[in-house]
């Protein structure tokens, strides 16, 4: 029997999901973590019941926490985040200069091949790499010794690694994004990284088309196209065809195409989901209702998905993370709101029910697929 | 031995109650009993002191006998009646949220 399993980060602690493939029935464990942000839990592909956990916390700092279980128990990995050599500095909000200073890990995202190899982003900007389960962490230098590294400056939430897309028919290539520096790629296992932000425009920036300043706020891929992205940007929806090279918008006719979230429908390529948010300065859904906007085309044609969200007096948001889809022949959707209700889809996105409410403020939503 | 209190994120983590013993060797100071305290319970490190520069974590606070030894040398000898178990070492978390 399929068992599908969800892994919900909070802010204040982490839950367990789970349900078997009819997905309309569910089971909730935890809190895990109690009282600690949890940005991210994610599985490894090659052994899902290797799970590996962000834990965080502005007094304590940062905790990385793995389980072999599938999260029954969990034991506390490495969680010595140093940066490689000279500590170089990256713009503040004043456009002073602020040396580089490791806060948390906003994302983990296990290695498609092994086990025990992982790869973290954290803020400040910066991409770790361990290779020993968690134990230990070593920067993959070359991105924060870019030559446009002291000019990236921080979003709203800080100056975050928070994506990491992993090629699977090139291992030696990553496009990670950072709020706000953009979007980059190495093509050589991370000792070297350029960025990939032609075609983007924001008019939020001096320079609208720089090179980098822009406000990724995720990027999303097909595992059979990786040449083929999806972004979410500050404002914006945007796709590229060739691996991030250039880009063109595809925002079309969405309400409002500033947002965070964006994912893929698990088989058809071409099948997109966002969540558009009012605006940057009111990050809630527009018109009071909660809308998930599907794209079967790969964008500028979008539907409203609403059946079963609420269509009246709310007013959340959906994060950069929170956003999964699973395997099953019937792709499932799922996403979790600031306001602490996870939403699920059994139909691709038809139609929806919350699978629990009055959860802290989701911080993160990843599912697995488990045989 | 040494009691320290920490404060419940640190307890969960730890997976200890409120206040914890420790066998410190040598003179009794802040750094001895910090890092008895992360070798005791190595989940600890980071969480309390910077990994790479020692420093106390800008949310937290040392206090014992009434006092606040938060800036106080790390190698400063601690009171008598910390050094003997009197009374406990206290790690505080900074009051926060409203």
């Amino acid at each position: 029997m399929t068992t599908v399993r969800l892994l919900v980060g909070t802010h204040k602690g982490a839950f367990i999901l789970t349900s078997d493939e009819r997905r309309e029935r569910w089971k909730i464990d935890g809190p895990q973590f109690v009282g600690w942000d949890v940005y991210h839990v994610k599985g490894s592909p090659v052994d899902p019941n290797r799970l590996y956990a962000s834990q965080s916390r502005g007094w304590f700092g940062q905790v990385v926490q793995r389980s072999d279980d599938g999260g029954k128990s969990w034991e506390p990995a490495g969680n010595e985040f140093k940066y490689e050599g000279a500590i170089n500095t990256h713009k503040w909000y004043d456009n002073s200069d602020h040396p580089y200073d490791f806060t948390r890990v906003w994302h983990l995202e296990p290695s498609l091949t092994d086990a025990d190899t992982v790869y973290a982003g954290v803020e400040d900007a910066a991409l770790f790499k361990s290779t020993d389960a968690g134990k230990s962490w070593q920067e993959l230098d070359a991105l924060r010794h870019h030559p446009t590294a002291p000019s990236w400056a921080p979003g709203a939430g800080g100056l975050c690694l928070h994506t990491i897309i992993q090629d699977p028919k090139n291992p030696d290539r990553l496009v990670i994004a950072i709020s706000s520096a953009g979007a980059f790629r190495t093509d050589d296992g991370g000792k070297s990284f350029k960025p990939i932000n032609k075609g983007l425009r924001s008019n939020y920036i001096p320079d609208e088309d720089a090179e980098v300043g822009h406000c990724v706020h995720h990027i999303a891929m097909h595992p059979s196209r990786p040449e083929t992205l999806f972004m979410q940007k500050h404002w914006d929806v945007m796709r590229s065809d060739n691996a991030g090279d250039s880009w063109t918008e595809v925002s079309g006719n969405l309400p409002t195409d500033f947002g965070f979230v964006i994912d893929v429908h698990a088989h058809e390529p071409e099948t997109i989901y966002v969540v558009p948010i009012k605006s940057d300065s009111d990050h809630f859904v527009p018109d009071g209702k909660l809308r998930v906007y599907r794209s079967k085309n790969g964008g500028n044609e979008w539907e409203a998905l609403s059946k079963g969200l609420p269509q009246k007096d709310c007013y959340v948001n959906v994060l950069r993370d929170a956003m999964s889809v699973d395997n099953l022949e019937a792709c499932g959707v799922y996403f979790g709101t600031t306001a602490g209700t996870v939403y699920a889809s059994n139909n691709a996105g038809d139609s929806w029910k919350p699978i629990v409410e009055n959860l802290p403020a989701v911080l993160s939503v990843e599912v697995q697929t488990l045989a | 031995m040494i009691r320290v209190v920490l404060p419940a994120n640190l307890r969960t983590l730890a997976e200890v109650g409120r206040e914890v013993e420790l066998e410190v060797g040598g003179t009794v100071t802040q750094r001895t009993v910090l890092t008895a305290l992360e070798t005791a319970y190595p989940m600890l490190r980071g969480t309390i002191r910077d990994h790479v520069t020692q420093k106390r974590r800008p949310m937290l606070r040392f206090f014992a006998c009434e006092e606040d030894l938060s800036d106080e040398s790390p190698d400063a000898p601690l009171p008598e009646p910390v050094a003997t178990g009197k009374e406990p070492y206290l790690i505080v978390g900074a009051i926060a949220g409203g």
